[in-house]
């Protein structure tokens, strides 16, 4: 939605608690401790599949509830009987919690990293002159649309770093070079932005080509 | 919500998919462990430590790490500085991409289509709503948070304050000025 008008004033908050509701809270746990937790591209994947208007109409926490009881349903770990009743079904499966309270405070604070090794060398080098393809791929991307087509300049390589258009769709990790691209706000928004405004994305090397 | 949420929660503790006691030490963590004050410290050290500020321009994830804040959501760090003539500001456009380790958890105007959709095209109008005017001739830097990279902004030094130990610097940071929608 990068680049949309419309969507009314930022609803800023005094004070705002990091949870409105108890239950707020319970999502977010249950979406980081469930089993279904495997990749953050799945997840993420998931709650763009919420169809606009409801998206637009639900709250943060209620997409999340949304994407978790999807992401359970499709790994058969609970019916929709279940959800709705908070009952297990007579003789159903008991398993093991993958993350105990005794290591929480570890799985969130481990040094982890989405950098991988790769053999192939990095396609561009800051100061490159790139473009934003034009790529509408019906699946998951980190493009946003507003920057597709685009001309920028490479600012700085990250190394290569698991692409989330494979990992989202279970096909790998399938790293790439990534890179942060600048785009000069004129370019991206036209002539009536400010001359010397800027938007920098950290893009895949898929997403570009050399312009 | 509430009593949807309760249902979800009784099944997955019934079947053994969660352990209740682990949600209530990740709402912890979340509540009392990670915030704002974490970013607060890395910023008051780098105005007062030059060779910190050193270190954290050539690795950010590692200089932050040296405070212990590290994991989900901080795997990656960058800094960007403010200067006189130069704002940043950090936005996901995608989702909701945030630095958890130093800041917490994002308030929800961060989350909000508002925000997402307009920070690139409208940044000027945004930092208006925050009560931050920039000069025409400051340059605005907007970091669209689309990979695991997670952006922390460092604002610039507030006149006045040289005779301050880390702590007292550490005070007068703010949440919204490691964004960047504010000024310090």
């Amino acid at each position: 939605m990068g680049g949309m008008h419309g969507l009314g004033p930022t609803p800023i908050e005094a004070d705002e608690p990091v949870f409105h509701h108890r239950w707020e809270g319970r999502v977010h746990a249950m979406t980081i401790a469930s089993p279904t937790r495997g990749n953050i591209d799945v997840g993420r994947h998931e709650r763009e599949l919420i169809p606009g208007p409801d998206y637009l109409s639900m709250s943060y926490y209620q997409k999340w509830f949304a994407g978790l009881s999807t992401l359970l349903l499709k790994a058969t770990l609970v019916t929709s009987r279940e959800i709705a009743s908070g009952q297990a079904a007579p003789g159903s499966a008991r398993g093991t919690p993958r993350l105990a309270a005794a290591d929480v405070t570890e799985a969130m604070t481990r040094p982890s990293s989405y950098l991988r090794e790769v053999t192939a060398p990095p396609a561009f080098q800051p100061g490159d002159q790139v473009r934003a393809k034009q790529m509408n791929p019906p699946g998951h991307t980190r493009l946003p649309r507003y920057a597709r087509g685009h001309l920028g300049v490479i600012e700085r390589r990250h190394g290569a770093h698991v692409l989330p258009d494979s990992n989202a769709h279970g096909l790998g990790e399938d790293p790439r070079h990534l890179y942060t691209v600048v785009f000069a706000a004129r370019e991206l928004w036209g002539p009536d932005a400010p001359a010397r405004d800027s938007v920098r994305l950290d893009l895949w090397e898929p997403y570009l080509e050399r312009a | 919500m509430a009593l949807r949420v309760k249902a979800l929660e009784s099944v997955l503790v019934e079947k053994g998919l969660v352990d209740p006691a682990a949600l209530d030490a990740i709402v912890d963590h979340f509540e009392t462990k990670v915030g704002p004050r974490n970013g607060a410290r890395v910023v008051a050290k780098a105005w007062s430590d030059p060779a910190y500020l050193e270190r954290l321009r050539a690795d950010a994830t590692a200089a932050i790490a040296e405070l212990d804040f590290t994991g989900r959501q901080g795997e990656h760090m960058v800094a960007v500085e403010n200067a006189p003539g130069v704002h940043n500001l950090v936005v996901c456009t995608l989702c909701s991409c945030y630095p958890w380790p130093v800041l917490g958890l994002p308030p929800v105007w961060y989350k909000s289509p508002a925000y997402r959709s307009r920070a690139v095209i409208d940044p000027r109008g945004v930092l208006a709503e925050f009560g931050t005017v920039l000069p025409e001739d400051t340059e605005v830097q907007v970091w669209d948070s689309t990979a695991e990279i997670r952006y922390l902004v460092i604002p610039q030094r507030p006149a006045g304050t040289d005779g301050l130990d880390e702590a007292a610097l550490a005070a007068l940071v703010t949440r919204d000025g490691m964004i960047g929608t504010t000024r310090l």
